[in-house]
């Protein structure tokens, strides 16, 4: 039931706004939609853990062997609520900013939190693949009409990447449905199938190009900065916090599991490129001028680490991918807000104009501070438990011969990463005012509200991480183990 | 059967309708009518109710899935007349001619998606080609639609002197015209047979417009009257695929093997083509007639196949692909810029149309949860279970990529790009068809089984 409420609530309340036109109704209506669909989750998380309650099934395509069935398990839970968190925070963040038909607007972006629930409960190849597809067509109409200057070619590039990749993707999942003996998209006769070494080396990458422009790993990347400067900076959270992390689930539920050969042949060229991601993504960051695209650099750093972890397949540093995606998803989240607050307020992203912004905004300026922190994986918040497992995952990763290679590399662009990060810091907040921050004023109450809240979830998982591991630890050693069990090492 | 004599019959009614009465509503509404007749005799036949019973010698036979695939093509001609009815009035000044000639089109589409004896296969798609050529040459005043009716005709007269000889060539090794008796016997293939067989795949192949046959459907496309190009590209095309999987399945399926690679390569060409040229076009419609090449690339997967998936799948391709261009072209035809510029600025100025329009372009571009996605699903479920063809799925996925350029385009033009208003004839009627077929395009694409599931019920 739950899983189905997840994906209904923002569909039925997305189709309808299409048809309100009162800009104060559609934005609340929005607003109370995503709260119920967060409510929605949380109970689900707490209450209704029933079987009954967080599985359904019903009859869909029969004929072809798909049924509608939906559930979710401990890495969806995670997903979910990262989902269902985003979604208010987001609107509630950007309640300020105006945009032209906001009917449209707002219709679609309930529209694609509803791919995206889809997306992270079904339990079937063709619902997920339905599910992937419904969550980009909002997106790709979001970027391109109330985007920047160049957002058309700059979306329909981000497009056709996305659409091929999917494509290829589909074709993997027919073939995996061939193989099926009883003829079936469940995600279980996925997991069941025994294919040969063969097999398992081409159905990888043809399943693993979808993920990969949408994670995105290098050298699948080229879209993401364009696309995420380009967008509306609300779009963008939907994207860099929650979107790519359907990359990152996509490989844990429907590929490493159901080709754990092909992965772990090809672990060591997937892991290279990765590592070759997050530096060079590390080293364009620190270049950066415009704020967008600096995050978004720093994004593709920050996945590319995810990627490795997974491909070091044991128990740590998936555990670490888990609750990683999770912390990703906010700490990004809240980067983006406080962009989008400064360009908001000094109509430029560019650092070389900013400035002394700590003495015009107390409030943001600490915010920001702690938010930027995170993102360097400070001990105590949250982002350091997750690359700290996966860290330690990478560094005893059984599966390859060059795991103290990769930690080396991979530890590399942490500090990259507190360059990049702390000269930002550096340029946004301190020095002298410039001449456009100089009439700078602090932010309003829901911002400093919405803004606190992530930081709070920042430090609450930083020092009690617990509860989500243990959220995560049952669906980590059921991947685990139908890597091994298939495949003994 | 029932459809059969009654298109026939309604054909001769329109062509007096004419002399009864000179309003052209009335006219319309015969028209529309015999269609619902038709439509509901059809579905009548499915449940079991014969109106006729001839003793056909076993020359037409009418099973559930020529008579599914009839009544889906009706319901696609209701659509069409529905929404395109007031625009056939303007082409010219033989308004009930025109829906005479329909009918008899669509005597010849029961023929051909029913015949067992390949003389039936011959009368069924002389019947359907020759009202085309007046159809297309019906603008008489304008040089192109004239130039287009000659092309059609010599190049379509052409196709059919082959299949002729194919069928012949076929009739002298095997003593027989029927299918069954062919089919039965192909067991390997002598040098008349393998004659035969390519002639008859070669004139299927300009039936359905495909590479290297299609040289003639662009410019018969866009010479045509945009309301005839629509049911060209739709109806007869989705008839002509019926035929061709018909005569191949019925005919040559033990030989599958031998003749496979050939359609394999006619197939990506016809993809690789279709798409490729069809980026390039700056008039929507010439795009859609690349458009609809390039769409009968993805219908070939199923002659390339065969096997009874690919029936169900050509069965459902039929109905997303008639669907959402009846829907475009109902459209284009009210516009008078037909390049994409035409479309700047449609979703400020005409949001409903737009929104249909843009449901259309998704599903031809086969995007989930549209029709034209499960049709796409269909055709390259059947190319990889058919194995060895891995190569073709390929090239058929990087095609789709391409044919998302240009369907794409149409929506950029509408919604993300500013322009004049353009003025376009529609009343609310109009607007709530197209509603309708984009709302029905949907349905589809979200429960196909409803639709495909009527293969298996009815038997």
């Amino acid at each position: 039931m739950v899983p189905v409420l997840l994906i209904l609530i923002p569909l039925v309340c997305g189709a309808v706004s299409f048809f309100i036109k009162s800009e104060g109704a559609v934005k609340t209506g929005a607003l109370l939609s995503s709260i119920a669909t967060l409510v929605v989750t949380l109970l689900g998380l707490t209450v209704l853990t029933s079987d009954s309650s967080i599985r359904a099934e019903a009859d869909w395509m029969p004929l072809l062997g798909s049924s509608f069935s939906v559930a979710i398990d401990g890495m969806g839970k995670i997903l979910c609520l990262l989902t269902a968190i985003a979604f208010p925070v987001i609107f509630i963040s950007t309640h300020n900013s105006k945009y032209s038909n906001p009917h449209n607007f707002y219709a679609l972006m309930l529209l694609s939190q509803a791919g995206l629930m889809g997306v992270f409960v079904a339990y079937d190849a063709l619902l997920f693949y339905f599910f992937w597809e419904l969550a980009l067509i909002p997106t790709y109409f979001l970027c391109s009409q109330w985007g920047g200057e160049r957002r058309i070619p700059v979306t329909f590039k981000f497009f056709i990447y996305t659409f091929v990749g999917s494509l290829f993707m589909l074709v993997g999942i027919i073939y995996l449905y061939s193989r099926t003996p009883d003829r079936s998209f469940a995600l279980e006769s996925f997991y069941n199938l025994s294919l040969t070494n063969p097999e398992q080396m081409w159905l990888f990458w043809i399943m693993f190009i979808a993920f990969a422009v949408k994670m995105p790993v290098f050298p699948f990347h080229t879209w993401q900065p364009d696309t995420y400067e380009q967008s509306p900076t609300a779009v963008t959270m939907v994207l860099s916090g929650i979107m790519v992390k359907m990359g990152v689930f996509g490989v844990l539920r429907w590929l490493v599991p159901v080709v754990p050969l092909g992965s772990w042949a090809w672990g060591d060229t997937v892991s290279t490129m990765a590592i070759i991601g997050m530096i060079y993504a590390s080293l364009i960051a620190m270049r950066q001028d415009d704020l967008k695209r600096l995050i978004a650099y720093s994004s593709i750093a920050h996945i590319g680490l995810m990627c490795l972890a997974i491909f070091a397949t044991n128990s740590m540093s998936m555990q670490g991918v888990m609750i990683q995606m999770f912390n990703h998803g906010i700490n990004i989240i809240g980067l983006w807000i406080v962009v989008e607050l400064i360009e908001r307020q000094f109509k430029t992203r560019k650092m070389s104009e900013l400035g002394g912004l700590a003495q015009k905004a107390p409030a943001m300026s600490v915010l920001l501070v702690i938010l930027a922190l995170a993102n360097v994986a400070l001990p105590l918040t949250n982002a350091f438990v997750g690359e700290f497992l996966m860290f330690a995952g990478v560094f005893n990763s059984e599966v390859t011969e060059y795991s103290k290679v990769y930690t080396v590399a991979s530890a590399v662009t942490i500090i990259l990463s507190a360059v990049y990060t702390l000269n930002m810091l550096q340029k946004v907040l301190f020095g002298n005012t410039s001449a456009v921050t100089a009439m700078g004023r602090d932010i309003r109450r829901n911002e400093k509200i919405i803004l606190g809240v992530l930081v709070l979830m920042i430090l609450f998982v930083g020092i009690y991480p617990k509860p989500m591991l243990d959220l995560t630890q049952e669906t980590v050693d059921m991947i685990i183990s139908k890597m091994i069990n298939k495949h003994p090492l | 059967m029932n459809a059969l004599v009654l298109s026939a019959i309604w054909g001769v009614i329109m062509m007096f309708s004419g002399i009864i009465t000179s309003r052209l509503k009335v006219v319309r509404v015969v028209a529309v009518l015999g269609i619902i007749v038709l439509l509901l005799s059809t579905i009548m036949e499915l449940n079991g109710t014969k109106f006729f019973g001839f003793n056909l010698n076993g020359m037409l036979v009418f099973d559930t899935f020529s008579l599914l695939f009839n009544s889906v093509i009706f319901f696609c001609v209701l659509i069409y007349f529905l929404l395109s009815g007031k625009d056939i009035e303007k082409v010219g000044m033989n308004v009930p001619d025109y829906y005479a000639l329909l009918f008899f089109v669509l005597a010849g589409v029961t023929m051909a998606s029913s015949f067992n004896t390949l003389l039936m296969l011959f009368l069924g798609i002389e019947i359907i080609s020759i009202p085309l050529y007046i159809l297309t040459g019906s603008d008489k005043r304008n040089l192109k639609s004239n130039e287009a009716s000659l092309k059609y005709f010599l190049m379509g007269s052409f196709s059919t002197g082959l299949m002729l000889m194919g069928i012949a060539l076929i009739y002298g090794a095997k003593a027989s015209f029927n299918l069954d008796v062919i089919g039965g016997t192909t067991t390997e293939l002598t040098p008349m047979v393998s004659a035969g067989l390519l002639l008859l795949l070669f004139s299927m192949a300009f039936k359905v417009s495909a590479a290297p046959f299609h040289f003639w459907t662009p410019d018969v496309y866009d010479g045509a009257p945009g309301v005839f190009t629509s049911f060209m590209a739709t109806i007869v095309k989705a008839a002509a695929f019926i035929a061709f999987i018909r005569l191949f399945r019925g005919g040559f399926t033990e030989v599958h093997a031998k003749w496979q690679l050939i359609v394999a390569i006619i197939t990506a060409a016809t993809l690789f083509i279709g798409n490729i040229t069809a980026v390039f076009q700056q008039s929507v419609k010439r795009m859609l007639a690349y458009s609809s090449i390039s769409q009968a690339g993805f219908m070939m997967f199923a002659i390339v196949s065969l096997g009874d998936a690919a029936l169900e799948g050509l069965l459902y391709y039929a109905a997303a692909y008639c669907l959402a261009t009846i829907g475009v072209f109902a459209i284009l035809v009210r516009m008078k810029d037909y390049t994409y510029d035409g479309f700047n600025g449609m979703g400020k100025h005409h949001p409903a149309i737009a929104a249909a329009n843009t449901v259309f372009m998704l599903s031809l571009a086969g995007i989930p949860a549209t029709a034209g996605f499960m049709a796409k699903f269909y055709m390259l479920s059947v190319a990889i279970n058919a194995g060895k063809l891995l190569w073709l799925v390929i090239i058929g996925i990087l095609c789709a990529a391409v044919s998302v350029y240009y369907y794409f385009r149409v929506i950029q033009a509408m919604y993300f790009k500013d322009g004049e208003k353009q003025e376009i004839e529609t009343g609310p009627g109009f607007k709530l068809l197209l509603g309708i077929t984009a709302g029905f395009i949907i349905f589809l694409g979200i429960f196909p089984q409803w639709l495909i599931e009527k293969l298996y019920f009815f038997l």
